[in-house]
């Protein structure tokens, strides 16, 4: 008994370490572009499907995949922002959030037409195959160096942005991009940047998640809705919200599916419901 | 042409095209234009009017459905009162998610009405009575009134058309109404509205429930002639695609949804044998409305036709 449960909780912290890794790209970006990017699901699935197709048509590692999979989307990425994101900024940030959902439906609708429904297994690399026996429960080590990643990658992100100076300028866009231009900062290109890293992110956890999950083109919609609801309840401001909410509420979906199955699915809209009576603002937020 | 003669003439126009269109088109394509013309001016009371993007609106347009559904199949009920059961439980999940979503705004907004939704989907998935991934198939059409059968598609036509004007009519009138003009006002400016003594969430969740209730007709109507219920009706994809019709035809304006639910059907229909192409040249739509034409379809006519006719004053 204790072992199906510890299973789930397991399960569910890796279900976590990606809504942090997501909710945080999603955070980033929103800070400083001030624009819900509602594509970031499809971003992570095509991260995703990078990898597989790295994999299988040209023999690339999933270690080479690893940085090569977000360096492309991300260059993407880049290219969406200078064509046509960048000619929303000033107008209802409603636009923003409707243009990459079009860009999503684009994306996904693709992928689906050339690879249809089905799931395609990505392998566990060598390195990382195998587990630890903790007496109780058999831990895979691919799923720790998920948690461990993700949580190394939000800690560093955390470091760029409140300790070095590219991460002041980066706060002093999301306060006031006009003033920071003034000081002869480039701020239309930092916005290029960070939406390509933001995205870039996204890639990097869908290229994580292909030896976890299938690699199809529904993944990313499905999770992001998920992380929609995450950032709800946590609110963007803070990047260790990100972290906490993402790894709590995995764990609490992880917890539910041992509880009562049937609710696993629907439980952290539940808490979103909870969390919107009780503090509005988000656990974390400040109302912008 | 005065601005009020131009209205009127398009009453009659909407009025006379309703009149004839199923014998110009397929009759249950007609029919599914105006179950979902509804849908998207529904919706627009809330994006248009009160700016508020909800990006959940197929929660009440599936559940109504599938509660009418049921209530004629399975409970055997007559077919107002089974469209009746729809549009009031769509109601009130209008009211306890309108209640919670107006909590936030903005971005957050449409996300939290999104969550609400997939919740409604997952319910929908699993309950007993709803038939799973098949959803509720062989609906009856019943009678009208106890008296007209609906067997026929012209007369379940009239049907849906009769139910499409009423719902048309309480929008026109809400939006021309004191009320409509205080969403408009918020949509504005809601600190100054609230600065002028509006109860600015009265007046949002109010517009909430009255677009999800008429959200809900739209999708008992739509059970009924379709004679099914199905999972795509409670998707997200359904949400995203009334987004598309609202922007598509024109945000804000009272005509505008119905011609983008038009143009979006028709597109789809034109389109049903390319699979998934569908979807990308959806979303390409979307971004390409988004860029270059935001004012929509009706928008852009509304001003020419303003400048032709009245001389200036394009707002």
């Amino acid at each position: 008994m204790a072992q199906a449960l510890a299973g789930q909780l397991l399960v569910g912290l890796i279900n976590g370490s990606f809504y942090a890794l997501l909710s945080l790209g999603l955070a980033i970006i929103f800070g400083l572009l001030n624009v819900v990017n509602f594509a970031h699901g499809a971003q992570y699935m095509m991260g995703a499907f990078a990898a597989w197709m790295g994999l299988t048509y040209l023999g690339i590692s999933y270690w080479w995949a690893l940085l090569l999979a977000p360096a492309a989307v991300g260059l993407l990425g880049v290219a969406v922002e200078r064509l046509l994101l960048r000619r929303l900024y000033g107008l209802d940030n409603l636009y923003g959030l409707l243009l990459t959902f079009g860009l999503a439906l684009v994306a996904e609708g693709l992928f689906h037409q050339a690879y249809g429904n089905s799931g395609n297994p990505y392998p566990v690399p060598e390195l990382l195959r195998g587990g630890v026996r903790l007496g109780f429960m058999f831990l895979p080590l691919y799923r720790i160096w998920v948690v461990v990643v993700a949580i190394a990658v939000c800690g560093a992100s955390w470091f760029v942005i409140e300790r070095t100076a590219l991460g002041a300028y980066l706060r002093a866009g999301t306060e006031n991009p006009k003033l920071l231009q003034a000081f002869g900062v480039n701020v239309p290109l930092m916005f290029t940047i960070t939406y390509g890293f933001g995205v870039a992110l996204a890639a990097f956890a869908g290229v994580m998640a292909a030896p976890v999950y299938q690699v199809q083109p529904l993944m990313g919609s499905s999770i992001i809705i998920v992380v929609f609801a995450v950032v709800v309840i946590g609110g963007m401001g803070s990047i260790l919200g990100s972290i906490v909410t993402g790894l709590g509420l995995g764990l609490v979906e992880g917890l539910t599916k041992y509880l009562y199955p049937e609710a696993s699915s629907v439980v952290v809209f539940v808490v979103m419901a909870i969390v919107l009576l009780v503090r509005p603002a988000g656990l974390f937020g400040r109302e912008r | 042409m005065s601005a009020r003669a131009i209205r009127t003439w398009a009453w009659i126009a909407m009025i006379a095209i309703g009149l004839v269109a199923p014998y110009l088109v397929y009759p249950v394509f007609a029919m599914n234009v105006l179950c979902l013309a509804l849908f998207a001016s529904a919706f627009n009371l809330l994006l248009g009017y009160a700016g508020l993007l909800s990006f959940g609106h197929a929660a009440f347009l599936g559940a109504a459905a599938y509660v009418t559904g049921w209530a004629l199949r399975d409970a055997g009920l007559p077919t107002e009162l089974g469209v009746l059961a729809g549009t009031a439980v769509a109601t009130a999940l209008g009211a306890v998610f309108g209640a919670l979503a107006i909590r936030r705004s903005g971005i957050y907004f449409a996300m939290i009405t999104l969550g609400f939704a997939q919740l409604v989907y997952f319910l929908v998935v699993q309950m007993p009575w709803t038939g799973g991934e098949d959803g509720l198939q062989g609906i009856p059409r019943g009678k009208a009134l106890g008296l007209i059968p609906l067997d026929r598609p012209y007369t379940a036509y009239y049907f849906v058309f009769v139910g499409f004007l009423a719902g048309f009519w309480l929008l026109h009138r809400t939006i021309r109404s004191p009320f409509g003009h205080v969403l408009r006002a918020i949509r504005e400016n809601e600190p100054r509205a609230l600065s002028l003594g509006y109860d600015v969430s009265r007046y949002k969740l109010l517009a909430f429930v009255l677009s999800a209730a008429l959200s809900g007709l739209a999708g008992s109507l739509k059970a009924v002639v379709l004679q099914f219920a199905s999972l795509s009706d409670v998707h997200w994809h359904r949400s995203g695609e009334v987004v598309l019709m609202t922007l598509l035809g024109g945000m804000g304006t009272v005509l505008g949804p119905s011609v983008g639910a038009l143009v979006v059907l028709t597109l789809e229909n034109q389109l049903a044998d390319l699979g998934s192409w569908v979807t990308v040249i959806t979303g390409a739509v979307f971004v390409a409305s988004v860029i270059s034409f935001r004012r929509g379809i009706v928008g852009e006519v509304r001003d020419m036709v303003r400048r032709s006719f009245i001389g200036g004053q394009v707002s």
